[in-house]
């Protein structure tokens, strides 16, 4: 069994990440379930989503501390939840950082060292500065997609699975920009 | 074929495949997109009502016609469609009647989290619950089956990890059906004066008799038998979650949660030591099954009465009472890192029509009485400008029933705006519940000030269709309602729409109405962002006027944010790539810092300075365009 937690910000495209992980677990014959929340965190929100594959999957939801794998799309969002993980479970997050709104109304301040605290908080954390791999594939809405192909060799799914399902979910006219920032992710080496 | 559905999406794909041939709804999470999926069927008409009681008052109508019919809505949807079930109760139907209640325990995006489970004893109707999407398609079938054969509507409840949470489900297909052509009358049956009702109540009684004997041997109720000194019964999400936590233990299963199966339960108590249940919100099937005199070792005597659960809360609560078989992975409770992280709700978007009226609001210093919808971040910081907020309407009610006890200024005294309720509701709320309580204003003499925030979509929820949209849920043209004409032929006189982005003109309105005598509309009418994909060109900040006074801030937008400048003071950046160039921070700052596209100052501007980095998507801009669906 696989638990994996994908955690960002309302718009940043969690919820179709999971969609492309749970397809992918789907074609490679595993049970799988995935779960989030939707209304209002969606709203620029906190946003996480669960997912969950292997034999036989009862409960959608991962329960903190069990965790393997913490797929983060934002700073803040990986340091948030970085406890959900089990002992030597992996983060991989992109080192993007988004001001919520009380930063942005100059209630509360963003944590200036963000990465130092990710680091010191958990043994096995990996940086990706996904959002450049994204500007360099083509289209910085592929941010998810990076982010996709940075935690792929710890996942049980063949290449083609990815590259097929990728080519079925996102636009037709992004297919091209979307496998290079797939590619790009995978060379950032989590593994 | 199988494919990897929500519990929204498999109840659509279980009404087509049950030959459902309406469905009607009013948008509220986590019910939303059961009727977003089953629009996608082109073969089931499907619609948006005006709000859950004429949804269930239709499906009713479908039903009586001989049709199969659905309708969904959130837990609280239920009050509002109250008054038609109970009696559909006693009507019972032709067409099989099932009516979804997604409840919301945790209150992911909902303001209480009632368990709808108790509708079924009051209403005295069955009660079914799926859990996991595969249940939700199949049960849904079971319902409509049900429906007919107990002539009853049936009540279908998921909560939010069933709704939206996905699994692998087998796919069937659709029966023929034969054309409605004409309806058969049942007058004695449908027509509920007391003569007729009298007549109709000990059917109903009898009918939950009948339920409780199919209970027994019902499919829905499934026993698993495994180590037998444990013995949980459960139903629901929470059923996934115990057995996650008691993979060994023996289960009784309810798909059927009302009426409960006597025999079946008490036969499950005399084969296992110990009695458990396990069930989120209210100890509905706890009382239920302790008034049958059968003991219970353990229920909300063990679990919380609040929120949502999961599988670690469940093994913590039984291990302590030394249940055996525990998955011990599940029973540490980690703590959070850091505890001072700044948090990050959800918020107005930026270039959000709002904003302007919320900032003005709080200047004002008025009582707002607020509604349900995007608008109700309105009550968080730094605008902090709702004071009340309790369901879908009462916006208006609220604010009235203030009004009406509020001492009038004394002759000659200064207008006290402390002393005066202000309500403030979207367009979509206003066509669901807002228009009877401004009838109420008109027509009993009211001096309450109304704000209709009309942003063309029922937006929290997603952007769904409404009277004031122009298109139905099926794509077809609708006439647009007109919300000034409403007003004005319920009586009000004062009826002004003004462009919310223009904070002048929205504080001037604003101060002169509240100073009228007489009850007064104002209409902020502004297309939502989001769902018409507005994008207008970003501000700029111009440096060497900005002294980081903060006051732009109040906006609350999250296109702001400060930076350090070279000489270690702090300084307003505008991120071009968020900022959505609705100009309400400009109009905030006091020292013209703050510039329009185009109009770009020949001294630097601070648009894309350094550090601390901070971009951020676009909300509901996503890689695949996926579609916020609140």
């Amino acid at each position: 069994m696989i638990n994996l937690l994908i955690s960002g910000v309302g718009g940043q495209g969690v919820v179709l990440a999971s969609y492309v992980l749970s397809q992918a677990a789907m074609a490679e014959g595993y049970d799988v379930k995935q779960s989030e929340v939707h209304g209002m965190s969606q709203r620029g929100g906190s946003v996480t989503s669960h997912l969950r594959f292997g034999g036989k999957v009862w409960s959608p939801l991962i329960t903190p501390g069990t965790a393997d794998i913490l797929l983060s799309f934002e700073a803040l969002e990986a340091l948030r939840y970085v406890h959900w993980l089990r002992p030597g479970g992996l983060v991989v997050y992109n080192t993007l950082r988004v001001n919520p709104s009380p930063v942005a109304a100059g209630l509360a301040e963003y944590p200036a060292d963000i990465d130092e605290r990710i680091k010191a908080a958990w043994p096995r954390v990996h940086a990706v500065e996904a959002n450049a791999l994204a500007e360099a594939a083509g289209s910085v809405k592929s941010v998810n997609v990076v982010m996709l192909g940075a935690v792929s060799c710890t996942l049980p799914f063949a290449a083609e699975t990815w590259e097929t399902i990728i080519r079925r979910v996102v636009p037709p006219k992004t297919v091209d920009a979307n496998l290079r920032a797939f590619e790009l992710g995978k060379r950032s080496p989590v593994c | 074929m199988r494919e990897i559905l929500s519990g929204n999406e498999a109840i659509a794909r279980g009404a087509w495949e049950a030959g459902v041939r309406l469905a009607a709804a009013y948008p509220g999470t986590p019910s939303t997109e059961i009727l977003e999926a089953v629009a996608g069927y082109q073969d089931i008409y499907s619609e948006w009502s005006p709000n859950e009681k004429v949804a269930m008052e239709v499906g009713l109508g479908a039903s009586m016609a001989g049709a199969r019919a659905l309708v969904c809505m959130k837990h609280v949807g239920v009050n509002v469609a109250a008054d038609p079930l109970f009696t559909a109760s006693y009507t019972g139907v032709k067409g099989g009647l099932v009516l979804v209640t997604a409840d919301d325990p945790a209150m992911h995006s909902s303001q209480n989290e009632q368990d709808n489970r108790n509708y079924a004893k009051f209403a005295k109707l069955p009660l079914v619950e799926p859990a996991d999407s595969t249940e939700a398609k199949d049960f849904l079938k079971i319902a409509f089956e049900l429906s007919e054969r107990f002539d009853t509507p049936v009540l279908f409840r998921t909560t939010t990890r069933i709704a939206h949470s996905k699994n692998l489900v087998e796919l069937g297909d659709r029966p023929a059906l034969t054309p409605i052509t004409i309806f058969e009358k049942a007058t004695d049956k449908y027509t509920m004066l007391p003569s007729n009702a009298i007549k109709r109540h000990p059917i109903v009684e009898q009918r939950l008799l009948d339920l409780a004997e199919y209970a027994e041997t019902t499919l829905l109720n499934q026993v698993d038998m495994g180590d037998s000194r444990v013995g949980i019964i459960a139903s629901g999400a929470a059923y996934q979650y115990a057995r996650e936590a008691f993979p060994e233990a023996s289960f009784l299963k309810l798909g059927l949660t009302y009426p409960l199966p006597a025999g079946l339960i008490a036969d499950f108590r005399e084969s296992v030591e110990k009695l458990y249940v396990v069930e989120e919100l209210d100890p509905f099937l706890e009382e239920l099954i302790e008034l049958m005199g059968i003991r219970v070792d353990g229920g909300k005597d063990m679990l919380p009465l609040c929120g949502e659960f999961d599988p670690g809360l469940i093994a913590r609560a039984l291990a302590a009472d030394d249940v055996p078989g525990v998955t011990t992975d599940l029973i540490p409770v980690p703590r959070p890192v850091d505890d001072d992280l700044p948090n990050r709700p959800p918020t107005l978007c930026p270039g959000c029509s709002h904003r302007g009226v919320f900032t003005v609001l709080k200047k004002l210093k008025v009582f707002v009485s607020g509604d349900i919808g995007c608008y109700t971040l309105g009550a968080l910081p730094p605008f902090e400008a709702m004071n009340s907020c309790v369901c879908m309407g009462a916006s208006i009610s609220i604010a009235h029933g203030m009004g009406q006890v509020t001492a009038p200024p004394a002759e000659g005294a200064k207008l006290d705006l402390r002393a005066k309720s202000v309500a403030v509701i979207g367009d979509s709320t206003f066509f669901h519940s807002g228009l009877t309580p401004l009838l109420d204003i008109a027509y009993n003499g009211g001096r309450t000030l109304t704000i209709i925030l009309d942003n063309r979509t029922t937006g929290m929820t997603g952007g769904q269709e409404n009277p004031g949209t122009g298109k139905t849920l099926m794509g077809r043209p609708a006439p647009v309602a007109d919300i000034p004409t409403i007003c004005r032929g319920f009586g009000i006189n004062r009826v002004i729409e003004i462009d919310p982005l223009d904070m002048t003109e929205v504080e001037r309105v604003l101060r002169e109405e509240l100073a009228a005598n007489e009850a007064s509309v104002v209409i902020a009418k502004s297309p939502c962002v989001l769902e018409y994909k507005i994008k207008r060109e970003p501000w700029f900040v111009d440096a060497d006027l900005c002294n980081g006074c903060k006051r732009c801030l109040q906006a609350g937008c999250i296109a702001l944010s400060l930076i350090n400048d070279a000489d270690g003071g702090r300084k307003v950046q505008i991120l071009a790539d968020q900022c959505n160039g609705c100009g309400i921070c400009a109009q905030l700052c006091r020292f013209e810092a703050i510039v329009a596209p185009g109009t770009a100052p020949a001294r630097g501007v601070a648009s894309g300075s350094p550090a601390p980095p901070a971009v951020a998507p676009a909300p509901g801009d996503t890689a695949a365009g996926e579609k916020g669906a609140p």
